[in-house]
């Protein structure tokens, strides 16, 4: 077994952060298992090897989880707080219960599952280029600002668990000028971002959206990911790749966005939503 | 908290002048080496008096007159502060890492229902023993984590008042207006949060519960200076319980952690793994969202 346990507890994060690195690049170990963790910050940040495993057995893992992480994979089996996976750059993190605010803050590439809820702010500013694309996928509900100034990537929101919050809060999506989000609903989520409209899913959209589900079915189990895959889902998409050029730029120099520029069917939705 | 010697004297002039002084001694604390030096602790345990020496209180309330006095000390006795004016309460505050404030002030020697417990970095004012947290006022104390932007105007509202601000530190403020809308103003709490943390007017707007919407109106329109912008968690102590609260927007992290009988407020869950091994309930208020947590015996609301 080519493995290490680290009692996390009375560890300074540096102590333990140290230790991680020692294992995996002096050591070759491949999975690093941490008992009792207590808010240690930065567990896994910078990490490049692709094969290795960190699992977070028991306690909370601080804030910023897998920052700047490129390639591990992170496993929490409980709640993680702030900031995870902030400017990550490839890897996966899966998380078996709750997370904070400001997840995949910046997120390159890579992916994120969590099971349960989510904070306010997740997917802020998330960006992609070429095929690095970065993906998050909420099991549970996410907070007000999912997608804020989003650039990139995938974001979806599953809404499994039965509270009765609304699926996302509230200003979803608000200033997103890239990427898309997915959300499993049949409602307007309220006060929408102005720079996105509302698509239901084409092909290529069922075909990712599968896929990433798939993935996260296989971690948690008590899902099934064609139960999930038979709900409605809507779609959100920036209409203007660069909202903001004419705020900072004279003139009227770049193309604006054309008429047929997305060939999705629209949702017929009554006008008062926007 | 005296800053020197000439401060104890001057103020315990003062006291003697206005109140009866049941008992005067200094607040027990332990040199320790990490601590290398710290201001004059004392507590006086005092009573009113009301007779032609100490004006008349038939015009103010007990309260009034204990708050007149304590701005007093606070603003016009060169190196006196008030750290703690309330009853059944105290305030440890100082300069260091909070296991080596505990150990100064030999924390383990009290015990209590309710406890609220701090650590500042101090970056936008500046970090000496007074402005270290909680603030206090009567029997309110306040943790903050975060910072007011608002405190401008919030300032020269209670100002408006006969509050003083003399802390150099945004977060007193809040103590004060506490003071003002639940003591003062008689607001039920639930009220107060709303107005420190009231929804956005565009969701005002956009309210079917026209009564709800009147409500808010009404709060922004009448306390719209006591509104508090900017980030912030905090935590009010009270002599019924605690109530936590954060801004609009959650801009800071709250989390609430239930376990048996005892309930946690915190900005991280880690830290109360730190002090309770068995965690019943994980619960993440949203933003703006108060959180109350009263004694089983509390009366109010």
């Amino acid at each position: 077994m080519n493995s290490i346990t680290i009692d996390a507890l009375n560890l300074y994060y540096r102590e333990l952060n140290f230790k991680i690195k020692e294992a995996v690049r002096k050591e070759g170990i491949k999975k690093v298992i941490i008992k009792n963790a207590r808010g240690q910050r930065f567990i896994g940040t910078g990490l490049k090897e692709k094969d290795v495993e960190i699992i977070i057995e028991s306690g909370v893992p601080g804030n910023d989880l897998a920052m700047f992480m490129d390639g591990p994979t992170v496993k929490v089996f409980g709640n993680a707080q702030d900031g995870v996976g902030n400017t990550m750059n490839n890897g996966k993190v899966f998380i078996h219960g709750d997370a904070g605010d400001v997840i995949c803050y910046g997120m390159r590439n890579g992916k994120i599952f969590i099971k349960g809820n989510v904070g306010y702010r997740v997917g802020i500013h998330m960006k992609e280029y070429k095929d690095m694309i970065p993906s998050i996928v909420v099991g549970g509900k996410a907070g007000d600002f999912f997608g804020e100034y989003m650039a990139g990537g995938i974001g979806v929101v599953l809404g499994l668990n039965n509270d009765d919050k609304p699926i996302v809060g509230r200003y979803c999506a608000t200033g997103m000028h890239g990427g898309v989000i997915y959300i499993r609903t049949e409602k307007i989520p309220t006060y929408l971002g102005k720079e996105v409209k509302i698509f239901e899913l084409n092909e290529s959209d069922k075909e990712k959206l599968k896929s990433l589900i798939e993935e996260f079915c296989q971690e948690f189990k008590e899902y099934k990911a064609e139960d999930i895959l038979k709900s409605r889902f809507i779609k959100l998409i920036p209409v203007s790749k660069r909202p903001y050029g004419r705020l900072y730029s004279p003139g009227n120099h770049f193309p604006l966005p054309e008429e047929n520029y997305f060939s999705n069917k629209k949702i017929d939705i009554e006008k008062k939503y926007y | 908290m005296y800053e020197h010697n000439k401060a104890k004297e001057e103020t315990e002039l003062f006291l003697n002048n206005y109140f009866r002084v049941i008992k005067a001694e200094e607040i027990p604390t332990k040199q320790i080496p990490e601590i290398k030096s710290s201001p004059l602790h004392y507590r006086y345990f005092i009573e009113i008096v009301d007779n032609k020496k100490t004006g008349s209180l038939s015009l103010l309330t007990e309260e009034d007159y204990v708050v007149n006095r304590v701005v007093y000390i606070n603003k016009n006795i060169e190196g006196a502060f008030v750290v703690s004016s309330g009853k059944n309460f105290g305030a440890f505050k100082g300069v260091g890492f909070p296991e080596d404030i505990s150990k100064f002030f030999m924390l383990e020697n009290y015990k209590a229902y309710a406890w609220t417990a701090h650590n500042r970095f101090p970056t936008n004012t500046p970090g000496w023993w007074g402005g270290a947290h909680p603030f206090t006022l009567l029997d309110f104390s306040i943790v903050h984590n975060g910072e007011l932007s608002s405190y401008g105007i919030n300032k020269r509202y209670v100002e408006m008042f006969g509050y003083e601000c003399t802390m150099l530190t945004d977060t007193e403020v809040v103590a004060y207006l506490v003071d003002l809308l639940v003591r003062k103003h008689g607001l039920p709490f639930k009220t107060v949060c709303d107005i420190f943390s009231p929804p956005t007017w565009d969701v005002i707007q956009n309210m079917e519960d026209i009564k709800l919407k009147e409500y808010y109106k009404t709060l922004r329109i009448v306390y719209g200076s006591a509104l508090l912008n900017g980030p912030f968690a905090f935590i009010i102590g009270f002599n019924g319980g605690l109530i936590g609260l954060s801004d609009r927007i959650k801009l800071r992290p709250l989390v609430v952690v239930e376990s048996g009988n005892t309930v946690y407020l915190s900005s991280e869950e880690s830290s109360v793994l730190e002090v309770c091994d068995k965690i019943d309930r994980v619960y993440h208020p949203e933003a703006g969202e108060p959180v109350f947590i009263f004694y089983n015996d509390y009366k109010g609301e």
